[in-house]
């Protein structure tokens, strides 16, 4: 790199804004708390936050608190890392199976980013990370102590 | 026939294809909608409707080429939407909308000229629940289900290397694929890693260019210089805007979906289609397409392909242009998949399938998000 050309500052990493519809999802993760949201006509649980169940068309829907509890579904080990999180690459961007069902996307902490390290069907169990002003649900080894991790 | 019949016409992509940068995004729509009505023997004020995609749109490329239309299609729904396009021109065509209709696309998707700049909303659910945790485009989403299908169906890391080898082998013998050195699965192997599993030779180009469609009704075959290809059937599907609520991370439900459509307005099987075109951004596509097309049972496309029977001389040619993968994707390559169909059936491709009766197309949209499916046929039904 040349010193008459500096590299721009760093951008941050991408964080969400909040909708009306999706602010108790953020709520409940400034408090620690992984809540989503379930059919009271049908019972199912879904994700991602929106006023209508996917699975039946209801709109008497509510949330809850998840049990945090998921299982690995599916990732990529990422090696051109997106702003801000160039100190991190290579890195994992992972699909997570809650135990509740639904799916979500993630980022794995506590554990390395290799094949070897992650194996699917591992369970993980969420944790919390900071970004920007919100919290953002993020999955760790369900073994790892949580102790570790702040 | 109660369903009167619906041909493509005009066919051509931009002169050039690759890096092009003295050609803005609305140029290369242009350049592609000029080749298109010369390859019709149409003049553009012949055109009387008119589908493209965001950015520019169908109003700014009907308003450059100095067409006032009848029908306008804005549908954008990625790089599918020109299928889904030539579907809803055969509609209007037979519900008398408009008699002769353009459909453009034209990226710059390399020089980024007169391209409008890339940004998520951070609001949208992608913005969301899927950004933050670090996606930088197509490389980090529409990869992320190929290792559950891994797991699931015992695909191994060669058979999905073997994909863009056996694509080489067709790119090989044209000469507008941007690459064309054979290629071997230890030489995919050894390309560096983008995104576990996806190694640099099993993601697709990133190119500048454009192709351009005339679809109108098929009782004016006689009237233009180049043999009609037939609409036979048609298809089109969502799934999901975001990669991590895929139905299911080993098979596209949209594939299945539009593929059905297609099949069944055409009254074909599988065991009917000569050539095949699957849009390949990334080597699982193609994988997923066979088995959501049929032509293979669940888990069994990696060992097909890896088997020949995709290749020159195999059973069922595929992505005979060399695909995505080695001859050109600008972004939204649907078009590009359409045009090999279309000179297949012509009897005009590089590399010449032996006289196809059926050409199927399957297009993607998005992250498995959107998929069109077109079968086109050398004669009417």
């Amino acid at each position: 790199m040349s010193p008459a050309n500096p590299s721009p500052p760093a951008r941050p990493k991408a964080a969400p804004i909040p909708t009306p519809e999706t602010q108790p999802y953020w709520d409940g993760a400034a408090a620690g708390e992984l809540r989503i949201q379930r059919c009271l006509d049908c019972g199912q649980a879904y994700f991602y936050p929106r006023p209508i169940c996917p699975s039946c068309g209801s709109a008497d829907v509510e949330w809850f608190t998840a049990s945090g509890r998921a299982t690995l579904y599916s990732y990529v080990i990422n090696h051109r890392p997106a702003p801000g999180f160039e100190a991190d690459a290579p890195y994992a961007i992972a699909v997570v199976q809650l135990a509740e069902g639904p799916r979500m996307m993630t980022s794995l902490v506590g554990v390395a980013a290799t094949p070897e390290a992650l194996e699917l069907d591992m369970p993980l169990r969420v944790t919390f990370e900071r970004r920007g002003e919100l919290s953002l649900p993020v999955f760790t080894p369900a073994e790892a102590e949580s102790e570790e991790l702040q | 026939m109660s369903n009167p019949g619906v041909i493509i016409a005009g066919a051509a992509e931009t002169d050039e294809l690759g890096r092009l940068p003295n050609i803005s995004t609305l140029g290369l729509h242009i350049q592609a909608a000029r080749n298109a009505v010369a390859d019709a023997g149409l003049t553009m004020r012949d055109i009387d409707g008119i589908a493209s995609v965001s950015a520019p749109g169908p109003v700014s490329v009907a308003h450059a080429l100095g067409i006032y239309p009848d029908w306008v299609d804005g549908t954008g729904v990625g790089g599918t939407s020109f299928l889904l396009h030539v579907r809803h021109a055969a509609a209007a065509i037979r519900a008398g909308y408009a008699k002769t209709i353009l459909i453009t696309h034209g990226e710059s998707g390399r020089s980024r000229v007169g391209a409008p700049p890339y940004r998520l909303d951070l609001s949208s659910p992608a913005g969301q629940f899927e950004a933050p945790y670090g996606t930088l485009g197509p490389t980090t989403t529409f990869t992320i289900p190929a290792l559950r299908y891994m797991k699931e169906y015992g695909l191994t890391h060669e058979q999905l290397a073997y994909v863009p080898v056996a694509q080489r082998q067709w790119a090989a013998k044209n000469p507008r694929a941007m690459f064309r050195d054979i290629i071997t699965v230890e030489d995919v192997l050894a390309s560096r890693i983008v995104a576990y599993p996806f190694h640099l030779l099993e993601c697709c180009l990133v190119t500048d260019g454009g192709g351009a469609l005339i679809v109108t009704a098929a009782d004016r075959a006689a009237d233009f210089p180049k043999p009609p290809v037939h609409v036979l059937g048609t298809g089109e599907a969502s799934e999901t805007p975001m990669i991590s609520q895929l139905v299911d991370f080993t098979e596209s439900q949209a594939f299945r979906q539009a593929g059905r459509k297609a099949f069944a307005e055409a009254g074909i099987t599988t065991a009917d289609v000569n050539h095949l075109m699957i849009y390949d951004a990334f080597a699982h596509v193609p994988i997923y397409g066979l088995e959501a097309l049929g032509f293979v049972g669940k888990g069994e496309a990696g060992a097909f392909i890896a088997e020949g029977n995709t290749e020159p001389g195999g059973v069922l040619p595929l992505n005979t242009n060399g695909g995505g993968l080695s001859y050109t994707h600008t972004g939204m390559y649907g078009m590009f998949a359409i045009q090999e169909g279309v000179r297949q059936i012509r009897g005009e491709a590089a590399a010449q399938v032996d006289g196809p009766e059926i050409s199927v197309v399957l297009g993607n949209g998005g992250m498995f998000a959107t998929a069109g499916v077109l079968v086109l046929g050398r004669h009417p039904r």
